[in-house]
């Protein structure tokens, strides 16, 4: 379903992203751990265009443009991005109609996604009206997920979706996306809390100094010494 | 009428009743105030475009002065050199503008910040260089004169009054113009690039595009705001469109209230009417202007208009928690 092959991205003369390669099949919910500055959020940036990057990525069967976000979108490819990027002065609604941005003209569908959202995310329907910026980091979180699922994804991809939530509200995050990815949404989903990633990820890849060093299973990981295991190999490799 | 529903649609109320008080009573009296009104008026108009591209979609520009000179300067040649009408004059100098602010904005957008900033500071450096060189069109700093009142059709409003009336008219247009867009599809785009312009291409918003809209509609704003200076001064010349011009225009909208609708008009009537409220103070008149300044940005650091906004987002937290 998704193909990366020898993707890489750089901020100027730093190589964020060694050449990369990674997969993703159908249903399937991938992980991407690693500690910061692994080059997680690079990867991301780079699938959707949003970091210019060289390489090719297939979605589909067919190539996805490079460093055309819009048309990444309009694939049906969309990210949730890095804190949640919520839009603090606008309402709950006004930022559920803005995932929907490249619905236009189709009320219909428009109304459908959004009771579906409403349905996933009942407190969002309760504050439809509250400013986006008033919620707190939990229900943010719940509406950058919900905007997302505006737009109709067909692959969501996450940036740390559990950062700076207390465990509880992580968890329940987390559970929700595995519950879309039960009804057959693929999700690649970066963390840095891995144990929580693993949990509900078929496969996962470790990541380190721009470069993947590993793919795993979650039996593979039942303690945090066989990631160490992972990461201290590729350094001494 | 219908009864506020909210405190704070009554404390909306209330400002309103408050302006349109302030104006009957200017209608009624006559005199400088009807002066003072008019350029307020003129600047609520500037800052609204002004309020496009930096309010709602979180850009900078310190060039809006270009604009508004090319539309006084269009509107003053037009009309006095070439005995055009007021409103073919005025029509030319907004298309004069928001062609150049396409040429111009297509290669500047693509700047950031501070970047975008000096960009744009220096576009106004050079029109207004150009107004003061070009001296066979825009006699230098002599400047055009006698450049004809606000009228139509061979007629002019006959008085300081009904010139008042007329830019409140156009004002309310340009305030009704960015409410309706405010709140429509370019709106809701311009608005998820001002929070945040990864966030808006993630969700397929085309960045580039919108901000040169934004940038055009801008540099539309400030040439009508310069050709009605024009007109209802009767002068332009290089001065009237300098820094001094962004510098009360950036005041205007901080005090006002960035980004919001009403923001632009209250800022104008407060920095238009402040130094005449404190001209008792003779000697200590720019010492309490500045304190009320300051004041102002303590105490409402997103502009008045914006109180209404907070007290909305305290009131949502109060019940949330």
């Amino acid at each position: 379903m998704l193909s990366v092959r020898d993707l890489s991205a750089r901020y100027g003369n730093v190589e964020a992203l060694r050449p990369v390669n990674l997969h993703l099949g159908k249903g399937e919910l991938v992980a991407v751990l690693g500690p910061n500055g692994a080059g997680k959020s690079t990867l991301l940036r780079a699938l959707m265009g949003l970091t210019p990057g060289s390489g090719q990525v297939d979605f589909e069967g067919a190539a996805l443009p490079r460093n055309d976000p819009r048309a990444v979108t309009q694939r049906g490819v969309v990210l949730v991005p890095e804190g949640r990027g919520v839009f603090g002065p606008m309402s709950v609604r006004d930022n559920l109609e803005l995932g929907a941005y490249l619905l236009k003209g189709r009320p219909g569908e428009f109304n459908a996604r959004l009771d579906w959202v409403f349905a996933l995310f009942p407190r969002l329907r309760d504050r439809q009206s509250q400013l986006s910026g008033s919620l707190s980091g939990g229900e943010q979180q719940m509406l950058a997920i919900g905007r997302a699922m505006m737009a109709g994804p067909r692959l969501l991809l996450l940036d740390e979706p559990s950062l700076g939530l207390a465990p509880r509200l992580a968890a329940e995050i987390l559970e929700t996306l595995a519950t879309l990815n039960r009804e057959g949404l693929p999700v690649l989903l970066v963390e840095q809390r891995a144990p929580m990633a693993l949990r509900i990820a078929r496969r996962a890849y470790l990541m380190a100094v721009g470069r993947i060093v590993a793919e795993v299973t979650p039996d593979q990981i039942t303690s945090p010494h066989d990631l160490a295991r992972y990461y201290f190999a590729h350094e001494a490799a | 009428m219908k009864p506020p529903d909210s405190p704070f649609s009554a404390l909306t109320l209330a400002g309103w009743l408050a302006g349109a008080a302030l104006v009957g009573y200017a209608l009624f009296d006559g005199g400088y105030l009807v002066t003072v009104l008019g350029f307020a008026a003129i600047y609520a108009i500037f800052v609204s475009g002004l309020n496009f591209f930096m309010g709602y979609t979180g850009q900078v520009s310190f060039g809006q002065n270009a604009f508004a000179a090319i539309g006084g300067y269009t509107s003053a040649v037009l009309t006095t050199a070439f005995g055009w009408g007021v409103f073919p004059a005025m029509a030319s100098g907004i298309a004069a503008a928001a062609l150049l602010a396409l040429l111009i904005g297509f290669p500047t957008l693509r700047l950031r910040g501070h970047y975008l900033a000096m960009a744009t500071l220096a576009l106004g450096m050079i029109v207004q260089e150009i107004a003061v060189q070009w001296d066979s069109v825009t006699m230098g700093y002599t400047g055009i004169a006698a450049i004809p009142a606000l009228g139509a059709f061979g007629y002019e409003l006959p008085s300081d009054r009904a010139q008042l009336v007329a830019l409140l008219l156009a004002l309310a247009l340009c305030l009704w113009v960015a409410s309706r867009l405010k709140h429509s599809r370019l709106g809701q785009a311009l608005a998820a690039i001002a929070g945040s312009e990864d966030a808006a291409r993630a969700l397929g918003i085309d960045v580039a595009r919108y901000k040169l809209i934004a940038f055009v509609i801008a540099a539309i704003y400030a040439a009508f705001a310069g050709s009605l200076f024009a007109h209802f001064v009767g002068f332009v010349s290089p001065e009237v469109f300098g820094l001094h011009m962004v510098v009360l225009g950036f005041t205007m909208l901080y005090v006002g209230g960035i980004g919001t609708v009403a923001g632009p008009l209250v800022g104008a009537l407060i920095i238009s009417l402040l130094p005449e409220t404190f001209r008792g103070f003779k000697e200590f008149q720019d010492l309490a202007y500045g304190a009320a300044l300051i004041l102002i940005l303590i105490y409402a650091p997103k502009g008045l208009a914006s109180l209404v906004r907070r007290l909305r987002m305290r009131s949502d937290k109060r019940r949330a928690a």
